[in-house]
């Protein structure tokens, strides 16, 4: 039997790739919206819907970024009211590990896998910074280096909670008056964050324990994967960094005691599907062109310059200058650790094709993934999996909310064709899916 | 009036649980909210609370010790209901005032305008000690700080005006940044930035109800837009916009007919309405359903059940204005 791909959608959100003015392009904030799309993807037996999280409005040079996406609603507010219109589908919650409490998070994110009949995720994302940290008490007091410290010891209690229940304490015998044992749920620990005891008000989730997704791309992140999470969220969605990414993060494994199957690495990727290849790459290429405005590829540059460049024209050739390293220019978002090469490379492609700083933005930044017939796309995605370069993936359409709805109904039957995807839900809980031990 | 209704478990009786017609474990699925809230709004009632503390239950083996996250319970019943008011329980004396503004405004946004929260502190060693950031701290000092948390929460239900999401095409603009505004709040224990992530919420501000349980709650619920007033306590005049008497009720064993006149008595003494607490979901909401509410509609003194739009709407509050509408940045 063919090795067994696992797929997920994201909701559109806070995004360049999001192409909001399209006619076709609905509400990002309506609960219509998230619906429809989960409808969508539980349609297509997916295995989870995945929701982003930011917790600062993102600035251009001091001021608020209006060119994308905007604004979004709280995850695990809306994956719970997701859990009452769906059935199967996963539910999956980036929430911050620097600006929320263990105790908090162990007893919203079990909340929600009770309410789902066990279907709930939590991507832990760890972003530590100045800048994020003014929404909150605590404020930007963590060291870059603390991230992952934080991160591993809240999920560390935030497990222990879960676990704070034995199978038998809770017993609901009506007639003799027993609802749980007592002491049920204790709880204490103590580490270089956290000093924290008490009980833990919830028993064992559907799933034991809701599923740990990881999103970081650094040495630390992806330690802090291999020692601990379930799925791995990846930018690395292109063949040859697929596999590449694969081996090295599955290679670490057996050091934490750990098999290849218990960790699925689905990268991010984007689809354009049409009639025939021709048709998909025209409608890839004006895709790409509505994503990245004059402005839009201005930001994007100086994202990767680090440095004011509203001077250039984004019709004209690529900046002079060298980026700087560690710049502030554009706030709350991933930067590049090292820019230099990347430079190097888009003013390489740039001179090679005569093209502008738009069209080397556009080019060299936001081609999609896997673009073609339903029939290619189908081939090139089951290529990936069963060439180790993913488990799966994390389809972030450019339209909301009925971006997937042409996956679903095209694709999907020739993944199923081709005994590579589930034809229905075989379990009823996100581990189920995910063929994860519980 | 308006009427409420508390989930809580399988009701506040200690023993609801052990009912036959309870099945336990539609607790911890939330089955058996959704089912006492969907009797409830057919039956016209206009809001439902849900209970909640940061601390768990007592750990007390006859009782149920657990407790869903109140949250997370009402946007699990938010679809599946259409005009009733939700109202979860949310503490502020450890959690993060920008959490909790935008999970509340979340909830407005998924119930198509029907969001709101019943504000409340933890002053008790043990919800300290689950979190372990600070020492407890008395009543006094939390509802202050608890005071500054609901102040800066509308601050940041305003730090989008209605009409920030332009979606311009022509210029490329999703948003007019100048409809978006930084709160930068300061009090003694916090200070918050802004803005909000979550764009306006349909009602403007959620509903902001406070619970009076202490003296301290009293002062604290000047600011709340309704009060949850215990049976206890004397009518106080123009605490704020909206003042129900919350009781604990048992209709199925008490019959409706002294409920009636309760409730008769309160409006005529000035209460806005009433906040059920039914003993048993089970068994006294389906009572509640059938018999009080039609009897109190006979009396006129409440409404028709099939009312929409948003809560504030169906309470009679207006939408308010957003305060920093032409303030420039
Ligand atoms: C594919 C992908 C998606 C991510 N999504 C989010 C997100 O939604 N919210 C967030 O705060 N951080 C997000 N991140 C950031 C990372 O989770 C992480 O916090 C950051 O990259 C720092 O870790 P690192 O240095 O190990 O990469 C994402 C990262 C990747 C690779």
């Amino acid at each position: 039997m063919s090795k067994q791909i696992h797929l997920a959608a994201h909701f559109p959100g806070v995004n360049n790739t999001t192409v909001w003015a399209d006619p076709q392009a609905g509400s990002q904030i309506e609960f219509g919206s998230f619906r429809h799309l989960a409808e969508t993807a539980e349609r297509g037996t997916f295995d989870f819907f995945f929701l982003a999280e930011g917790l600062r409005l993102r600035e251009v040079k001091g001021m608020i970024h209006d060119l994308d996406v905007v604004g979004r609603p709280e995850s695990l507010t809306v994956l719970s009211a997701l859990a009452a219109v769906t059935t199967h589908l996963g539910l999956a919650a980036t929430v911050n590990s620097t600006f929320n409490e263990p105790y908090e998070l162990a007893k919203r994110l079990s909340t929600l896998d009770h309410v789902s009949g066990g279907r709930a995720a939590w991507n832990v994302v760890t972003s530590w910074d100045a800048f994020t940290g003014e929404n909150f008490r605590r404020g930007g007091y963590l060291d870059k280096a603390d991230r992952y410290v934080r991160a591993q010891e809240s999920l560390r209690i935030v497990r222990k909670l879960w676990d704070s229940w034995t199978e038998d304490q809770l017993v609901l015998d009506q007639a003799a008056g027993a609802f749980a044992r007592e002491g049920a749920g204790a709880f204490a620990d103590e580490g270089a964050h956290f000093d924290i005891r008490g009980r833990f008000g919830l028993p064992p989730s559907p799933q034991g324990r809701p599923v740990i997704i990881q999103a970081g791309d650094s040495e630390q992140g992806r330690e802090f994967a291999a020692s601990d999470a379930d799925v791995i969220f990846s930018r690395h969605g292109t063949f040859q960094a697929g596999q590449t990414f694969y081996k090295d993060v599955k290679s670490r494994l057996p050091k934490y005691g750990r098999s290849e199957e218990s960790l699925k690495i689905m990268p991010a990727v984007t689809v354009v599907v049409a009639d025939t290849d021709d048709e998909a790459i025209e409608k890839a290429a004006y895709i790409r062109e509505q994503q990245v405005s004059g402005p839009t590829a201005l930001v994007l540059a100086e994202l990767l310059w680090g440095r004011d460049l509203s001077a250039y024209d984004p019709d004209g050739p690529l900046p002079a200058e060298d980026p700087v390293v560690g710049s502030s220019v554009t706030q709350g978002r991933v930067g590049y650790n090292d820019p230099f090469p990347i430079v190097a490379e888009w003013r390489a492609q740039a001179e090679a094709h005569g093209w502008s700083l738009r069209q080397t933005v556009i080019n060299q930044q936001n081609r999609q993934t896997f673009i073609g017939s339903p029939t290619t796309v189908a081939e090139a995605i089951n290529h990936h999996v069963q060439a180790d370069a993913a488990d799966g993936f994390v389809l972030v359409p450019h339209l909301t909310p009925s971006g997937l709805d042409e996956f679903v109904d095209r694709v999907v039957p020739l993944l199923r064709d081709r005994g590579a995807f589930r034809d229905e839900y075989a379990g009823t809980t996100l581990r189920d899916h995910l063929g994860l031990q519980a | 009036m308006i009427v409420g209704l508390e989930i809580d478990g399988a009701g506040g009786d200690p023993a609801a649980w052990r009912g036959s017609e309870v099945d336990p474990r539609a607790i911890l699925t939330g089955e058996l909210a959704v089912r006492a809230v969907q009797r409830a709004e057919a039956a016209g009632i206009d809001f439902a609370t849900f209970v909640d503390a940061l601390e768990a239950p007592d750990d007390v083996p006859d009782r149920v010790s657990v407790r869903l996250d109140a949250l997370g319970l009402a946007a699990r019943v938010a679809p599946l209901t259409q005009r009733i008011g939700l109202l979860p329980t949310i503490t502020v004396t450890h959690t993060e005032p920008f959490h909790v503004q935008a999970s509340v405004a979340t909830l407005d946004h998924i119930s198509g305008g029907r969001g709101g929260w019943v504000a409340d502190v933890s002053s008790s060693a043990e919800a300290a000690a689950v979190i372990g950031r600070r020492e407890p701290a008395s009543a006094a000092e939390t509802w202050r700080e608890a005071r500054y948390v609901v102040d800066v929460s509308r601050r940041l239900w305003d730090s989008w005006e209605d009409d920030a999401i332009i979606r311009d095409a022509s210029t490329g603009r999703y948003v007019d940044r100048d409809k978006l505004h930084y709160v930068a709040f300061e009090s003694p224990t916090f200070s918050v930035k802004g803005p909000s992530i979550v764009p306006r919420s349909p009602q403007g501000h959620p509903i902001t109800a406070v619970r009076v349980n202490t003296p301290e709650a009293l002062e604290a619920a000047g600011d709340a837009d309704l009060v949850l007033l215990p049976e206890s306590e004397d009518l106080p005049t123009r605490l704020a916009p909206l003042v129900v008497v919350s009781v604990v009720v048992r209709p199925h064993v008490d019959g409706v007919e002294q409920l009636v006149e309760l409730i008769a008595e309160w409006a005529a003494a000035g209460a806005d309405g009433v906040h059920l607490r039914p003993g048993s979901l089970e068994l006294d909401v389906p009572v509640i359903a059938d018999e009080l509410i039609p009897r109190l509609r006979e009396r006129g003194l409440v409404g028709a059940a099939d009312r929409g739009g948003s809560l504030r709407g169906r309470l009679g509050l207006g939408r308010p204005a957003n305060r920093y509408v032409g303030s420039g940045r």
